[in-house]
């Protein structure tokens, strides 16, 4: 029975090792997209964060400065798509798909470059990644039973950007719903000439939702090199951007549902993990690559079948040109 | 200038002094100078293309002017865009409404004037507000709805409540009347008229002259780009007014012999036809039309014709019933009953919503003149598309038409409403149909236009050609119907003959107090 429960706990435990940076990359996008800018360089912005994170970590040292570098980073790139489709109403899927292409090439390069190691950076010391939160009183908890476990398990020794995601979705929610940027991004999603005739710069509007796609997709990507890993290696993102579009669509474009399909997708991801090379009753051990299929199958199931139609913000995708 | 009808002694509420505006070639606004007397109701009339939104979206910043000059209560006001305007007072409602759907009335009205970061103080503030509103001018709301889902003379209260909520003083309305029935034109003018007692100034622009007469105080006319007469409405008339428009004597009355019915082209019976929501807005509705004839179908909008229209279209399944073509039957044979199969059995359409379902906007006229007609030999090689073939022919129809400008490259957004509508009434007319469905064909269209259209109409029934023709203007549906038929709630009440038509009848019948005897 404790074993039991031990594993269950130690899943979820993994779930939210995992789904973090799915979070922040499918908040990222929901800002964007919510704003009327599909992105689809997560990917590419998300390896573009890890990267920078990594190098400067193990150059500098200092975790906290690579996490600066890989928002700095993140965000530059997030500009350059702007720039492309908010100023100059360029397509934004192609925008997006060269981020992900030139990123994909150039951290490798840079690493090779730079650190010699085969396009990877070295490992990272303790001291170089971002710490975990220790929380008081475990010990004092751990005797009791249920609580205690999940104390000690899923709180406490959290690392610091997994406590930072969790108040990214409560503040998302909020920000969404009640405050003046939120209604105003929603609208501008929807409809933009009514942003527009209100008096409201839709331009404005539309930069402001990239760069917090930026800031959050470079902490995503930081997490994945300095948090959940340690280093950079080469695509270590790994399809993730991607998988945090899909949860947006899954997610309907709101906040809770979005969490909730990243929770499921790194779920199947965790369960993933411990299927591989174990047997199982009727069909023995699976190959390793059908398991990894999982979460990716789950995916095109969801989507095709479970969602509903998904109402995606009216104009998201669509430049802004004042027509009648 | 312009002399300016009333001689007010103080400043005139909006003012513009010799604005010019080019859009690449087309100089559609050309040293505009006109002048609106404060606490009046002002109209703006010209044909279609004449530049009235142009100008009118200059003032309200919306787009930007090549030279002149814009006064708010005689001091000159730099409107760079919306914003600036509506801190000067001046609000809009636009000709195609400017709502987020999805957002509630509140929510809507909220946007641009939060009043602070988060919602909540704004939302009570507003929300107390918009019920003082509605109580002074009649402008109610059900405020917690989403628009998405508010009858069009709704919405359109909604950006009315919108342009006051933000302190305008003069109010811009394009078109508003277009896509009204006229229970709610009547209420939009209470409206109106309510605000003009409390001393705001309202500029409308209209294509129905009878809507000059009722309820303006000055009109101001225009004529390709530029201002041709200010009058004061007391001292014109219809008449004088449409001349001054169009630049020669227009007919407002249509000319027509008697119908002379050949054989039945179209004949449906039982029909019944579901919305996308499953909703039966069809139901069980039977009539025929004749080789010959004007079979006009009248009633508020949303009572079904619509879908009817669309079903007959082949663009909505249907869900029951008959419909038969020559004779042949329909309903149960989708290989014929869609809009591809339906043109080459010689039906042509001439849809409600010209913008998102008659043409393709972004495309380019001529692109938008063979719609549909694509595969037709007539424009394809044995490979390529013969895009000369494809210019001449819309060349061709947009001379016919007197679509301006004559420009078959220019994208079929930058058209104006009326131009739009020629557009696509020239590409479903000129195929020489058997049968053309009609709906809303003069919808926003000036009376020059309308004069031509209806003309074109009458000369394809004597050529023996059947039409069905959905309108929610009586007064066209009366003038070029030979039989009438009203529609209430998705069934049909009866059938009235035009001459028996008078407004009290039909609109009993239109709300479905009354039956045909
Ligand atoms: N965005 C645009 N790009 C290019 N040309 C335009 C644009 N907007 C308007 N025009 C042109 O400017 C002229 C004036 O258009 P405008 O919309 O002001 O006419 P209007 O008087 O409002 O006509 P309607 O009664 O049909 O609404 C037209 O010839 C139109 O084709
Ligand atoms: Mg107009």
């Amino acid at each position: 029975m404790d074993e039991v429960f031990l594993a269950v706990i130690l899943l979820v435990d993994a779930t939210i090792r995992v789904a973090t940076p799915l979070v922040l990359a499918a908040f990222a996008a929901l800002y964007g997209e919510r704003a009327g800018v599909v992105d689809i360089g997560l990917e590419g912005k998300m390896l573009a964060g890890a990267f920078f994170a990594a190098a400067v970590a193990s150059s500098t040292g200092n975790p906290w400065l690579g996490l600066l570098a890989a928002v700095a980073a993140s965000v530059a790139l997030s500009l350059v798509h702007g720039f492309a489709c908010i100023t100059h109403n360029g397509n934004q899927v192609v925008s997006g798909m060269a981020i992900n292409i030139l990123v994909a090439g150039l951290a490798p390069t840079l690493a090779y470059a730079w650190f010699h190691q085969g396009g990877q950076t070295p490992l990272l010391p303790a001291s170089a990644r971002l710490p975990q939160i220790h929380l008081p009183g475990v010990e004092a908890l751990s005797p009791i039973p249920i609580v205690g476990p999940i104390y000690r398990e899923i709180f406490d020794d959290a690392n610091v950007l997994i406590w930072l995601t969790v108040l990214v979705v409560v503040a998302t929610q909020w920000v969404l719903t009640r405050t003046r940027f939120g209604l105003r991004l929603r609208a501008v999603g929807e409809s933009p000439a009514a942003v527009d005739t209100a008096g409201i710069s839709v331009t404005k509007l539309r930069y402001q939702a990239v760069i917090i796609t930026g800031v959050l997709t470079g902490v995503a990507g930081a997490y994945l090199s300095t948090a959940h890993g340690a280093g950079f290696v080469r695509d270590m993102t790994a399809g993730k951007g991607y998988l945090a579009l899909a949860a947006l669509i899954f997610g309907k474009w709101r906040p809770w549902p979005t969490l909730f399909a990243c929770l499921l997708f790194a779920f199947t991801d965790a369960v993933q993990v411990r299927l591989q090379g174990v047997p199982l009753p009727v069909v023995g051990v699976i190959p390793v690559q059908f398991i990894q299929m999982l979460p990716y199958v789950l995916t095109v199931l969801l989507l095709a079948g479970f969602v509903g139609k998904a109402v995606a913000p009216k104009a998201s995708g669509i430049p802004y040109v004042k027509e009648r | 200038m312009p002399d300016t009808p009333t001689t007010a002694p103080t400043p005139p509420a909006l003012e513009t002094r010799g604005v010019n505006k080019w859009f690449g070639a087309n100089h559609a606004n050309r040293d505009v100078s006109l002048a609106v007397p404060k606490g009046t109701i002002h109209g703006v009339i010209g044909e279609n293309g004449a530049g009235k939104s142009t100008i009118m979206s200059i003032v309200y910043g919306y787009l930007p002017a090549d030279s002149g000059a814009i006064l708010v209560d005689g001091r000159p006001v730099a409107v760079k865009s919306p914003r600036d305007a509506l801190a000067a007072g001046v609000g809009m409602v636009h000709q195609h409404f400017m709502l987020v759907d999805p957002f509630t009335v509140l929510e809507n009205v909220l946007l641009g004037a939060e009043g602070g970061v988060t919602l909540a103080a704004g939302m009570e503030r507003a929300r107390a507000e918009l019920v003082r509103l509605a109580r002074d001018y009649g402008l109610e709301v059900d405020l917690d709805r989403p628009v998405g889902e508010l009858p069009v003379g709704a919405q359109q209260r909604v950006e009315i409540l919108k342009a006051l909520y933000r302190g305008a003083d003069i109010l811009i309305l394009d078109e508003p009347t277009g896509v009204l029935t006229p229970q709610e034109t009547d209420h939009l003018f209470r409206i109106l008229r309510a605000l003009r007692e409390q001393g705001k100034t309202i500029v409308i622009i209209t294509h129905k002259l009878r809507e000059i007469m009722e309820l303006t105080d000055n009109v101001t006319v225009m004529r390709r780009g530029e201002v041709v007469a200010n009058v004061r409405t007391a001292e014109t008339s219809k008449e004088q007014l449409a001349e001054l428009m169009v630049g020669r004597k227009v007919l407002l009355r249509v000319e027509k012999a008697p119908a002379r019915p050949g054989p039945v082209v179209l004949e449906v019976s039982g029909l019944t036809v579901r919305d996308g929501s499953g909703v039966e807005r069809v139901k069980g509705v039977g009539f025929s039309v004749r080789a010959g004839e004007i079979v006009g179908i009248a009633g508020v909008s949303g009572n079904g014709q619509s879908e009817l229209l669309e079903a007959l279209a082949g663009m909505r399944p249907v869900a029951g019933g008959s419909v038969r073509l020559r004779g042949e039957e329909l309903a149960d044979r989708p290989g014929l009953f869609n809009a591809k199969a339906l043109r080459g059995l010689r039906v042509g359409h001439v849809p409600e919503d010209r913008q998102k379902v008659g043409l393709i906007t972004s495309f380019e006229a001529r692109e938008n003149a063979i719609l549909g007609h694509h595969d037709d030999q007539a424009y394809n090689g044995r490979v390529l598309m013969d895009r000369a073939a494809v210019l001449s022919r819309c060349e061709a129809e947009m001379e016919a038409y007197d679509v301006r400008p004559r420009d078959a490259r220019l994208r079929a957004a930058n058209f104006s409403g009326g131009n739009q509508q020629k557009i696509v009434l020239a590409r479903e007319i000129e195929r020489n149909p058997d049968l053309l469905l009609v709906g809303q064909p003069t919808r926003g269209v000036d009376i020059g236009a309308i004069e031509f259209i209806h003309k074109r109409l009458v000369r394809l029934r004597d050529e023996g050609k059947a039409i069905l023709l959905v309108s929610v203007e009586l007064d066209e549906i009366v003038s070029l119907s030979d039989r009438i038929l009203v529609m209430f709630d998705g069934r049909l009440m009866g059938e009235v003959a035009p001459q028996d038509a008078d407004e009290r009848r039909m609109g009993l019948m239109m709300a479905g107090v009354e039956a045909a005897t």
